[in-house]
């Protein structure tokens, strides 16, 4: 068999290339196509054009801006703790001290855990009469009664967003950590024969060293926990109420339970857009920061 | 005195960090071996007084479970399988030929990453019905298999890449095609990467949980959605609950701890070139 180096390239991508056609654009070609239509699951027949009609509904839906506002709250406090637990964690890991090996591998756990479980994990140590946490609380006089963490309106949130913290600043822990080893130590030589402090060396090497690594974490971790939506749905499946709906979640539940397609699909599309408009923005500011 | 600060100022912090991490999930596992009479009694006491096997045994005997991990398990092998057959030709591809459009599709592989699965998993299920594939294992190794493709490739190409491309040079001189250099040369030496992209893909979709609950869930139930299942039950029996979750997480976890360096690496390693 003599294939043209040409073709070859083609050939061996071929396979990759038609299952994400098949599996991911042409969905999201039809999820487009969908949000223009009146879907109802239990009406297949009828699928009339309504054009921009589920947009229109969208901004004119106070669940829709409510889903976004705590969306806004779940990846922006969720993300930042993860980074800053993450962060300390790395320069903790960095130092040199007997356990240092074991430390490193523990801390990963619960990265690896599904989500399934680490909502369990967390349901289990939030649980109002048997629950770990008002135990502790109680004993320790910082609760004056168990607290019904995830069925509370003021607590849900908070609870869901401890859960993801959790699941994601092992994450940063080690890719920061990576990023870190990946300093020359002459950098740091050279700073403390300037005269630098610890803290400036941290500000002048550390972080300039770390930027490229912070800054792509960052971003896939802010993908993640943007469209993520199974660890809510696991510990509180958006309630009580309507408080820990975030979008992608208010989108399922929409098109899913709801059975209103059409809308849940434009729910879908709204999301993706403003994400592709906060990614956008972000990748371009990190070009210009970034040192030529 | 050193000896002091090393200890106030690093250890005694991470070993908090560490009780953080591992707490929870240690809390999950020793709740799985303790008997119902100390879990249902309020408040529950840290330290156990018996340990028992029965609620392993029961979920094993008694319920589903035992098909479920059976399940888990096919899928997560179809979707290691069919996705080191579609990454490693395409990440062979990225790593030794420069054609036209080669930039563009590399963004395009990461870019497909962002969608979320809402948007995805909607006309999936329509596909899949109308191809008569709604819940069987087929459904969940493509669906598994495409979702990952993504970093499947970008860490397959960053492995291919450290493999000297003269060896390639010099088989081709000796007379090999490109496919016989892939087969003969590329192939041996990258079977570490195959590892590494292996157990990732096996984590990934053993974990799996909103494909799983929408693509299948009645004739094929992975251990995540039966878990999830339990759960919604009326009422919470914890000690079945926390031995489903205990072997779930077993196997993701000694993968991710034997396989961690090449994961991570990676990962930074795509950040470090940009």
């Amino acid at each position: 068999m003599k294939v043209s180096s040409r073709a070859l390239p083609w050939l061996l991508l071929a396979p990759a290339l038609a299952a994400t056609v098949l599996l991911v654009l042409a969905p999201v070609a039809q999820t487009l196509w969908l949000s223009l239509h009146d879907v109802i699951l239990f009406r297949p027949k009828s699928q009339p054009f309504v054009g921009f009609g589920n947009y229109v509904a969208v901004l004119n839906d106070p669940m829709f801006w409510e889903s976004l506002g705590h969306s806004v709250v779940w990846v922006v406090v969720s993300v930042a703790l993860q980074f800053g637990l993450g962060l300390a964690t790395a320069l903790l890991l960095n130092r040199r001290f007997a356990w240092r090996g074991v430390a490193r591998a523990l801390v990963i756990v619960p990265w690896a855990l599904p989500s399934v479980i680490i909502g369990l994990v967390w349901t289990w140590m939030l649980d109002f009469n048997l629950g770990l946490l008002n135990q502790i609380g109680v004993r320790m006089g910082l609760l004056d009664a168990p607290v019904a963490w995830l069925a509370r309106p003021d607590t849900a949130m908070a609870a869901v967003i401890l859960a993801v913290v959790w699941q994601g600043f092992p994450f940063f822990a080690v890719t920061l950590l990576a990023g870190l080893q990946a300093i020359p130590r002459e950098h740091y030589e050279a700073a403390s024969i300037d005269g630098a402090s610890t803290f400036a060396s941290f500000v002048h090497v550390t972080l300039p060293g770390l930027a490229p690594v912070i800054a792509t974490a960052l971003l896939l971790r802010m993908i993640w926990v943007s469209n993520s939506l199974d660890l809510i749905l696991v510990m509180t499946g958006g309630g009580p109420g309507t408080t820990t709906h975030t979008l992608p979640l208010y989108a399922f539940l929409k098109a899913w339970s709801g059975a209103n397609y059409g809308y849940g699909s434009a729910l879908a599309v709204v999301l993706t857009l403003l994400l592709l408009v906060v990614v956008i923005a972000y990748a371009r500011r990190g070009m210009r920061d970034a040192p030529a | 005195m050193k000896r002091l600060r090393l200890f106030l100022g690093t250890e005694v912090p991470l070993l908090g960090i560490l009780a953080f991490a591992l707490g929870p999930w240690v809390w999950m596992m020793l709740s799985s071996i303790r008997p119902d009479e100390e879990l249902t009694h309020s408040p529950v006491s840290l330290i156990p007084g018996a340990l028992t096997l029965v609620h392993h045994i029961e979920l094993l005997q008694r319920t589903s479970f035992a098909s479920n991990l059976l399940d888990s398990l096919v899928v997560a092998v179809g979707a290691v399988t069919l996705g080191l057959l579609l990454s490693l030709p395409a990440a062979y591809a990225f790593s030794r030929f420069r054609f036209p459009g080669r930039r563009l599709l590399r963004v395009q592989f990461l870019v497909v990453n962002m969608f979320p699965v809402v948007l995805l998993v909607l006309p999936l299920f329509f596909l899949l019905r109308r191809l008569g594939l709604l819940d069987t294992y087929v459904a969940l190794i493509a669906g598994h298999a495409t979702f990952t493709l993504p970093f499947a490739i970008w860490l397959m190409t960053s492995y291919i890449d450290g493999i000297p491309p003269d060896l390639d040079e010099a088989a081709m001189i000796d007379g090999a095609t490109g496919v016989q250099v892939l087969r003969l040369v590329i192939l041996p030496l990258v079977v570490p990467g195959m590892v590494a992209v292996g157990i990732y893909l096996f984590i990934a979709s053993w974990n799996e949980y909103l494909f799983a609950l929408m693509l299948a869930g009645r004739n094929v139930r992975t251990v995540t959605v039966a878990l999830q299942m339990f759960i919604g039950e009326n009422e919470i029996h914890w000690g079945l609950l926390t031995a489903g979750g205990t072997l779930v997480a077993l196997p993701a976890v000694v993968l991710f701890l034997f396989a961690q360096k090449h994961l991570v690496g990676g990962l930074t390693g795509g950040a470090v070139k940009g």
